[in-house]
C-alpha cells in the first residue's frame, strides 16, 4: 500500500508514515528553475516549509552532521584537529552542514558565551545560486521553497558558489558536481522530516510548515527574552526574501557573532549585474555589432585600384633598377 | 643590409609581375588560425554558459560538463598561441606619429580616400586597436578565468573577489568579441587582405594603397636581394 | 537514578555540576531542554570547563577538579544560614533530630577515630544515641545540641563563601548567585534535580561528592519528588544492569553482598544482616534479606541449597580482602600473581590508570582473553605502534585469544537505562563472521570447565557440578529464559503469609514480584530487584505502551522500572505527613484515608498510615540520612579532602593528603607527583562525537572528531608559548602523551588559595586501532587511586605539565 502525500509536511518531532509513499516532489511541483529550466506549468501548489533551527537549544553535539552523512551516504575524510571544535572543517561536497563553534565574550554582561550554529543551506526564498547558474534545471525551487540541485543537469562550474551569499555550495572534484543541502528533499517529499531535525536530541531543529515555524519561534523568543537575552529573535533575512531555514538566534542583532552569519543577505549586486544587464546587453551588443558589420559590408568596401597597382609596379620596378622610391613628393610624411 | 622598421624579416616581394607581397609567413599564418580558431571555441562554450538561450551550444562540445571543462584548457591554448602572435608583431604594432593623422582622419578611411591619409608600415592604427585590444582583453580573461577556474583554483580567491572576477570576464568576453567582429570586418571590407592570412601574399597595390612604407621598405630590401 | 529521564521535564531547576549531561548523556538531555521549553526551567552548571552543557545553560560557574565537596557544603551552610530549608520534610523525613554519640567530634579536616597507622576510622563514635527502648533516641525540637541538625550546622560553619572562593576557586559572587538560585527550591512547590555523572564518582572521595548533594537536596525537600532526586546519568547503555546484576567483586545480583572470611557461616552472616528499624513502626525493608539470599541461592544451585545446608552457603567464595576492584587486580598482575585474565567488553589498556602499569601487569599474564565486539587496544597490548604502544613485543610471552562477541543489535535481551528501566530490544542484524554472542561464548567456557570437574574432579568441584543449568539449549541460553531466572518462580507452593491457607504461586510459576520471595526454599529468584520483570503476565520489559496519563512522565507502561516497575523512588516522600502531596500540580501518589495511589507505584507499603510509617524504607530508621552514620569510611557528613594530586594544601590540614582512608599501594605512592614538578590540574572527559574507544573505529564519528588534543586557557597558552593547534607534550609522574592544543577562552585560570590554578583538559576516546588518528588516552597520565569506599579511579583531578612539542608530528 503507497500513501500519497499531497501536501503534508511533518516536524521530526511527530510520528512520519511509516508506509512507502509517493513523492509530492519533482517536476510537477518546481516553480523555478535555472538557467531556464523547465518548470511546471501549473506547479503543485504545495505548503512552504521551514527548517528552524534554535541556536539557544543547540548544544552542538554533530548528531545532525552524523544523521546527514548517513542519510546521504557521504564519506567525509577524517581529517586532523586544528585546534578547534570544527569537523570536518568547512563544508565540503561531502559534508553538507557543518556545527560552528564561537567562543563570545559578551561585552554587555561579561558573560562568556560559546555560539553553537549548525550552518548549512537556508534555502532561500530568491536563491544566489539558481540565479548564477548558467545549467537549466540545475538547481530548482519546489512549491514549498525547497532548493535542490539536480545533479545529472549540473555542470560543475562553480558559478553557484559565487551566487550564494551565504558561502555553501561545495564542488566535488571527485564527481565535478554542486553539492549542499537538500532540506532531505527525498525524505520531506515523503512525508518525514529532514534527518538531522529527526536526529537532533534535544529539539533545537524542527521542521514544518513555514508558518508553524514562525509561531514555534516565537514561543522560544519569548522563552530567550524571559531569560534576559533582550534581542532574541529570528533569522529570517528579507534581503533574500526570507529563508527556508530560519534561526532563532539570542542575539539576533549581531549575526556576526554566530561564526559571521550574514547581517542582511542578499544576492550580490555583482552578481545581479551579472546576470542581469551584462548578459542582456552584452548579448545584444556582440549581436547588433554582428549585424551592422554584415550591413555595412553590403553597402561599402575599400578596393584596391588599377592604379595602386601601376603605382606599386613603378615603385618595385625602381627600386630593382637601385632607383630611389622615395616618397612621391607632395605627399603628407609624418 | 638596410635598415628594417615597418617589415617583418620574412616579409618580402615574391614576384614582380604583377607585384605580389609575401605578408605573413606559413607557421604565422598557422599560429594566426590557432588562436582564431581557439578564439571562436572559446566564443562558442564562453555563449554556452553566459546566456541560457544559447545553452545549446554545449551539444557542440559533448554537453555541459564537457564545456564547462574544455574552456579554460582552450583559454590556455589561445594564450599560449598568442603570446607568439604578440611576440612576432608587437614591434610592428608600437604607436607612430602617423597614427595619430590616421586617426584624425579616420572618415577619409572609411570613405576610400586613403590619398588623403599618411602613408603607413605594416599596420594601420586600426590593425593596431585590434592588436592591442586582443592583448589587454585577453590578459584580463585569463586572470578572471582562472579566478573561476573551479576544478584547479576553487579557493584561489575569495568569494565576493570571484564575483568581481567573473562579471569581468564576461565583459570582457563580450568586448573581445566586438574586437574580433571588428577584426572579421575589416578584413572582409578591406578588400585584398583576406589572402594574406590564407596564402600569405597581398597584391602590390594593396600594399601601395594601405602600407606603403612597408612596401617601400620591402622594395628597397629587394635590390640587395642577390637571388632576384 | 531516583527519578527517570522523562521526569526531569518536571523539575524547575536544574543543576549539573559533577557531569556534563549535554556532552556526555545528549539523548536524555532533551528532557532539560524540555524542562526550560516547557516550564521555564533554569539550568545551572558548575564544571572546571565551560562544557557544551555550559552553553546551553542558565548561570555558570567554574570550579576547581576535586573541590565539589567544599561547593556543596558551602550551598548547605547558605541554605541554614538563609533558613532555605523544607522544614516539614527535613524534621519529618531525614535524621535531623537524631541525637549522635557524644564521642563524635570533627577537627583539623578528620573525624573521630582516625589511625593514621591503619589509614582508616575507628567509627563506633559515628552513631545514633540507642535508647533503653532500644530506639535511636530523637530530639523532634532540633534543639539537643547534639542532634543531627546541629551537628551539621556545625559541621558545615567553616565553608562560608570566601571559604568556597578559596578552595574551589569559583568567584564569591558566582557562588552566591547559585546559592540564591537553589534556595528558591526549597519551597515545597518547587523543585531542583541534580544530575551527574564520573565527574562526581571518579575522585578519590567520589562517594562523598554525591553525598553532599543528596544532603543538599534532602534539606531542600527534593527527593521523591517529581522534578527532583539525584540522578546519576550513567555511562554506558547497561552499565546500570551492571550493577544491579552484581557485576562487581564484592556484589551478588541485586546488591546482595559476597561473605567475607570473617563470615564463615550462614548465621554469622546473616547476623549482621538483621536490620531491625531503628525507631518504632518502620518499615526497614532490608529485614527482608534472608529472603532475596535464599532465593538467590536456590536459583543458583537448586536441590543442591537447602534450609540444613546453610542453602549451600559454603559455594560462595570468601573474600579476605574489602574487594577484588581493578585496581587491585592490577595490582596484584603486576605482583605476577596472575595467571589468566579474561576481559569482557571492555578496553582496560585504555580504561585503567596509569597505563604503563596496565602494560606492564599484562606482561606478567600467562593467558589474556578478550571479548569484544571490536578491535581493542588491550588485546593488542603487546604490539609496537611506535611512540603510541612502545612496547618491545619480543619480551613479552603473554598469550591473547580474542573471542569476537556481538553488538547489541545483533543481540535480543534488556538494557537498563539510567532511570533503572528494563528496555528489551530484539535483534536486528546477524553478527559477522565468527562472532558468538557473550551468553554462547561463556556457556561454552562453562560447560568445558564442569566436564573437567567431572572428569578430573578438582578441590572442590560441587559448585560447580551443581550449578543450575536447566536450559532449553544448555550451549546456548536465550535472553529470555535468563530474564525469567531472574525475576524468579515458585518452586514449591508459595503461601499468602496473612492467610497461609490461600497459595499465591503455584509451583513451577513465574513470581509476581519480589513480595513472593520467601527464606523457606519455595521459591528462587536470581536478582530480586528484577522480580516482576518477567513474571506470568509476561515479559514486562517488552511493553511499548507510551501513555502517559497527566503528563506525568511516569510512563508507568513503557517497558518495566525496577523495584516493582517504580518510575520514583522515595514517591511517599512527595507527600506531607498527612499524605498530601507538597505540591498538588505535581503529585504522584496521594494517600486517601485508606491506601496509597497515583501515577506511580508507591515506595512504600500501600496500606502504611502517612503519619506512622516513613518514606525511606529501606533505612532503618525510616527517614532519610543527613548524617550517615559509619556506613562509608569517610565520614558521616562530607568533607573536604584535597585530591591526592592537588596544586594546594588542604586549608584544614597541611598534613593531610588526598583522602586519608584511600587505599593506596606503596609502588603507587611513590608514583604520586607534587605541584612543584607538576604545576597544572588536568581532568579527563568524553566528547559527544565519540562514545569511550567504540566509535573511534566508526568513520563516521572518527570523521567528526578525528584526533586526540588537550584544551587549555589562552593564558596557559600564553605562560607556555602554545599556539592553537599546536603540538604539545603533557606528562605526569607516571607518563606522557602528545596532542593538538585546542586553545581556549571556555577554561579560565581560577585563583586558589592565594595561587593560580590552570586547568588541562583531556578527553579520551583515542588509541592506536580503529578509524580515527593514533593518539592517547588520559590513564597514560592518571594515578591508581580509588574512591574510599567503592574504589572508582580518581581520573577527574590529578597534576601535570605541559610544554610545546619540539619535533616532528607523531600520529
Amino acid at each position: 500500500m503507497t500513501t500519497n502525500i499531497q501536501d503534508s509536511p511533518r516536524t521530526a518531532l511527530s510520528n512520519p508514515p511509516v508506509q512507502p509513499g509517493q513523492s509530492n516532489l519533482g517536476q510537477p511541483a518546481v516553480r523555478r528553475s535555472s538557467a531556464g529550466g523547465p518548470v511546471a506549468e501549473q506547479p503543485t501548489p504545495l505548503t512552504e516549509v521551514a527548517k528552524l533551527i534554535d541556536v539557544s537549544k543547540c548544544i552542538g553535539c554533530k548528531a545532525c552532521q552524523s544523521a546527514c552523512i548517513e542519510w546521504n551516504d557521504t564519506h567525509p575524510e577524517i581529517e586532523t584537529n586544528v585546534g578547534v571544535y570544527e569537523n570536518p572543517h568547512d563544508l565540503t561536497p561531502e559534508m553538507f552542514t557543518l556545527m560552528r563553534f564561537a567562543e563570545y565574550d559578551n561585552p554587555d554582561n561579561g558573560n562568556f558565551e560559546w555560539l553553537i550554529r549548525k550552518d548549512g543551506c537556508m534555502h532561500c526564498e530568491e536563491p544566489g545560486c539558481l540565479k548564477a547558474c548558467p545549467a537549466p534545471g540545475a538547481i530548482v525551487q519546489y512549491t514549498n521553497g525547497i532548493v535542490d540541485f539536480i545533479h545529472e543537469n549540473c555542470i560543475g562550474c562553480g558559478y553557484c558558489v559565487s551566487g550564494c551569499p551565504f558561502d555553501i555550495p561545495r564542488i566535488s572534484q571527485k564527481t565535478h558536481v554542486a553539492y549542499k543541502c537538500t532540506l532531505c528533499s527525498d525524505r520531506v517529499a515523503v512525508g518525514q522530516g529532514p534527518a538531522c531535525a529527526k536526529a537532533c536530541p534535544t529539539h533545537a531543529i524542527v521542521f514544518g510548515t513555514k508558518e508553524d515555524m514562525k509561531i514555534h519561534a516565537a514561543a522560544r523568543i519569548e522563552d530567550l527574552k524571559s531569560r534576559g537575552y533582550e534581542n532574541a529573535g529570528l533569522y529570517d533575512p528579507p534581503g533574500v526574501g526570507g529563508t527556508h531555514v530560519m534561526y532563532v538566534l539570542h542575539h539576533a542583532d549581531k549575526p556576526g557573532i554566530y561564526n559571521d552569519l550574514p547581517e542582511d543577505p542578499q544576492i550580490s549586486p555583482v552578481v545581479e549585474g551579472w546576470k542581469g544587464p551584462t548578459k542582456t546587453v552584452g548579448l545584444a551588443a556582440i549581436g547588433l555589432a554582428a549585424v551592422g558589420s554584415v550591413v555595412m559590408g553590403l553597402f561599402s568596401r575599400s578596393a584596391v585600384a588599377d592604379e595602386d597597382e601601376h603605382q606599386a609596379q613603378e615603385m618595385v620596378d625602381r627600386a630593382a633598377a637601385g632607383l630611389p622610391v622615395d616618397p612621391i613628393p607632395g605627399r603628407e610624411q609624418v | 643590409m638596410a635598415r628594417r622598421v615597418y617589415s617583418e624579416p620574412g616579409d618580402r616581394i615574391v614576384s614582380t609581375a604583377p607585384v605580389a607581397v609575401n605578408r605573413y609567413r606559413g607557421w604565422t599564418r598557422l599560429n594566426h588560425w590557432i588562436t582564431a580558431a581557439s578564439l571562436i571555441l572559446l566564443a562558442l562554450s564562453g555563449f554556452a554558459l553566459f546566456h541560457p538561450s544559447l545553452y545549446w551550444l554545449t551539444g557542440l562540445f559533448g554537453g555541459g560538463q564537457t564545456t564547462r571543462w574544455i574552456h579554460p584548457f582552450i583559454g590556455i591554448v589561445l594564450v599560449a598561441s598568442f603570446v607568439l602572435l604578440f611576440l612576432q608583431l608587437v614591434k610592428y604594432n608600437i604607436m607612430r606619429r602617423e597614427d595619430l593623422v590616421w586617426a584624425r582622419r579616420f572618415r577619409d578611411v572609411v570613405s576610400g580616400h586613403e590619398d588623403r591619409l599618411p602613408e603607413l608600415g605594416k599596420y594601420n592604427l586600426g590593425q593596431k586597436f585590434i592588436f592591442w585590444g586582443m592583448f589587454w582583453l585577453i590578459l584580463v580573461l585569463i586572470v578572471t578565468g582562472i579566478m573561476v577556474w573551479e576544478q584547479y583554483f576553487g579557493g584561489l580567491v575569495t568569494i565576493p573577489t570571484r564575483r568581481v572576477a567573473i562579471l569581468v570576464h564576461s565583459i570582457s568576453a563580450v568586448l573581445i568579441l566586438l574586437v574580433f567582429i571588428i577584426h572579421v570586418f575589416a578584413a572582409i571590407w578591406t578588400r585584398g587582405t583576406l589572402s594574406a592570412m590564407t596564402t600569405g601574399n597581398v597584391s602590390g597595390g594593396w600594399a601601395w594603397r594601405h602600407h606603403r612604407k612597408w612596401l617601400r621598405e620591402l622594395a628597397g630590401r629587394q635590390k640587395v636581394d642577390p637571388a632576384e | 537514578m531516583t527519578n527517570s529521564w522523562t521526569d526531569i521535564k518536571n523539575t524547575d531547576l536544574v543543576i549539573v555540576m559533577g557531569g556534563n549531561a549535554a556532552e556526555a548523556h545528549p539523548c536524555g538531555f532533551k528532557w532539560v531542554t524540555e524542562a526550560k521549553h516547557q516550564r521555564g526551567a533554569k539550568l545551572i552548571v558548575v564544571d572546571p570547563r565551560f562544557t557544551r552543557t555550559a552553553s546551553v545553560a542558565d548561570y555558570y560557574a567554574p570550579i576547581r577538579p576535586g573541590s565539589d565537596i567544599a561547593f556543596l557544603m558551602g550551598l548547605i551552610r547558605y541554605m541554614i544560614e538563609n533558613d532555605k530549608v523544607q522544614w516539614e520534610y527535613v524534621k519529618a523525613f531525614t535524621n535531623a533530630s537524631l541525637i549522635v554519640k557524644d564521642e563524635f567530634g570533627w577537627a583539623d579536616g578528620l573525624f573521630t577515630g582516625y589511625d593514621e597507622e591503619k589509614r582508616d576510622y575507628d567509627k563506633s563514635s559515628w552513631d545514633y544515641v540507642i535508647g533503653d527502648d532500644g530506639f535511636a533516641v530523637t530530639d523532634p525540637t532540633l534543639q539537643n545540641p547534639r542532634c543531627v541538625w546541629n551537628l551539621l550546622k556545625a559541621h558545615v560553619d567553616v565553608y562560608t563563601p570566601e571559604m568556597v572562593e578559596r578552595i574551589t576557586g569559583t568567584p564569591k559572587d558566582r557562588f552566591l548567585k547559585i546559592a540564591e538560585m537553589i534556595g528558591e527550591c526549597s519551597s515545597p512547590t518547587k523543585t531542583m534535580t541534580s544530575m551527574y555523572a564520573l565527574g562526581w564518582t571518579q575522585h578519590s572521595k567520589g562517594a562523598q561528592n554525591i553525598r553532599g548533594m543528596a544532603m543538599l537536596q534532602l534539606i531542600l525537600g527534593n527527593i521523591g519528588v517529581r522534578g527532583g532526586g539525584m540522578n546519576a546519568l550513567r555511562g554506558h547503555s547497561n552499565i546500570q544492569g551492571l550493577t544491579d546484576i552484581g557485576l562487581m567483586s564484592n556484589l551478588i545480583p541485586g546488591y546482595l553482598n559476597i561473605p567475607t572470611e570473617r563470615e564463615a557461616d550462614w548465621a554469622t552472616y546473616m547476623t549482621s544482616r538483621a536490620f531491625k528499624p531503628l525507631r518504632p513502626g518502620q518499615t526497614s525493608y532490608w529485614q527482608n534479606y534472608p529472603k532475596f539470599m535464599v532465593s538467590f541461592m536456590k536459583s543458583m544451585w537448586g536441590d543442591a541449597a537447602q534450609k540444613d545446608n546453610d542453602w549451600a552457603y559454603h559455594y560462595l567464595p570468601k573474600l579476605d580482602v574489602p574487594s577484588y576492584d581493578i585496581l587491585r587486580m592490577y595490582e596484584l598482575m603486576d605482583e605476577g600473581r596472575v595467571n589468566l585474565y579474561f576481559c569482557q567488553g571492555f578496553n582496560p589498556l585504555l580504561a585503567t590508570p596509569n597505563r604503563d602499569k596496565v602494560t606492564r601487569a599484562f606482561s606478567k599474564l600467562k593467558l589474556l582473553v578478550t571479548m569484544d565486539p571490536l578491535e581493542t587496544e588491550t588485546a593488542r597490548f603487546w604490539e609496537n605502534h611506535g611512540a603510541h604502544n612502545d612496547v618491545d613485543t619480543a619480551a613479552i610471552q603473554t598469550e591473547v585469544i580474542q573471542l569476537p562477541s556481538s553488538c547489541f543489535a545483533e543481540d535480543e535481551g534488556a538494557l537498563v537505562n539510567s532511570g533503572r528501566w528494563l528496555q528489551w530490544h530484539w535483534k536486528a542484524s546477524d553478527m559477522p563472521g565468527e562472532a558468538r554472542n557473550d551468553v554462547w561464548i561463556m556457556a561454552q567456557i562453562f560447560l568445558r570447565v564442569r566436564e573437567l570437574y567431572r572428569t578430573e574432579g578438582g578441590a572442590f568441584p560441587d559448585p560447580i557440578l551443581n550449578l543450575t543449568w536447566d536450559y532449553a539449549d544448555p550451549n546456548e541460553p536465550h535472553p529470555e529464559e535468563l530474564a525469567r531466572e531472574m525475576n524468579g518462580r515458585a518452586l514449591s507452593a508459595v503461601y499468602d503469609p496473612t492467610d497461609p491457607t490461600k497459595v499465591v504461586a503455584e509451583p513451577g510459576k513465574q513470581l509476581l514480584n519480589f513480595s513472593q520471595l520467601r527464606d523457606d526454599g519455595s521459591t528462587a529468584s536470581g536478582c530480586w530487584i528484577y522480580s516482576g520483570s518477567f513474571n506470568e503476565a509476561g515479559n514486562n520489559m517488552a511493553r511499548r505502551d507510551n501513555a502517559d496519563p497527566d503528563d506525568t512522565g511516569a510512563y508507568p507502561n513503557w517497558t518495566w522500572s525496577w523495584p516493582l516497575n517504580r518510575r520514583t523512588l522515595y514517591n511517599r516522600a512527595s507527600c506531607d505527613l498527612n499524605g498530601k502531596p507538597w505540591d498538588p500540580t505535581r503529585k504522584i501518589i496521594e494517600w486517601d484515608g485508606e491506601k496509597w495511589s497515583g501515577y506511580d507505584v508507591p515506595d512504600i507499603s500501600p496500606t502504611a498510615k502517612p503519619g506512622e510509617v516513613m518514606p525511606f524504607i529501606m533505612n532503618q530508621e525510616g527517614v532519610s540520612r543527613l548524617f550517615s552514620r559509619g556506613l562509608m569510611r569517610d565520614g558521616p557528613f562530607p568533607t573536604h579532602m584535597e585530591p591526592f594530586e592537588s596544586p594546594v594544601e588542604n586549608v584544614f590540614n597541611k598534613r593531610m593528603r588526598g583522602n586519608p582512608v584511600v587505599r593506596v599501594f606503596a609502588k603507587d605512592a611513590a608514583d604520586l607527583g607534587t605541584s612543584d614538578e607538576f604545576p597544572f590540574v588536568a581532568t579527563s572527559y568524553r566528547l559527544t562525537e565519540h562514545f569511550h574507544y567504540w566509535t573511534k573505529h566508526n568513520v563516521v564519528n572518527a570523521a567528526l572528531q578525528p584526533e586526540f588534543f588537550v584544551e587549555i586557557s589562552e593564558e596557559l597558552a600564553a605562560e607556555r608559548g602554545i599556539e592553537r593547534g599546536g603540538r604539545v607534550r603533557v606528562w605526569s609522574k607516571r607518563g606522557e602523551v602528545w596532542a593538538v592544543a585546542l586553545v581556549t577562552k571556555r577554561i579560565k585560570p581560577m585563583i586558589c588559595d592565594g595561587k593560580t590554578v590552570h586547568v588541562v583538559g583531556i578527553p579520551l576516546h583515542w588509541g592506536f586501532v580503529g578509524a580515527a588518528r593514533k593518539g592517547w588516552g588520559p590513564n597514560s597520565l592518571t594515578p591508581v587511586l580509588g574512591d574510599a569506599n567503592v574504589e572508582t579511579p580518581e581520573f577527574k583531578a590529578f597534576l601535570v605539565n605541559i610544554e610545546p612539542a619540539v619535533g616532528e608530528a607523531v600520529s
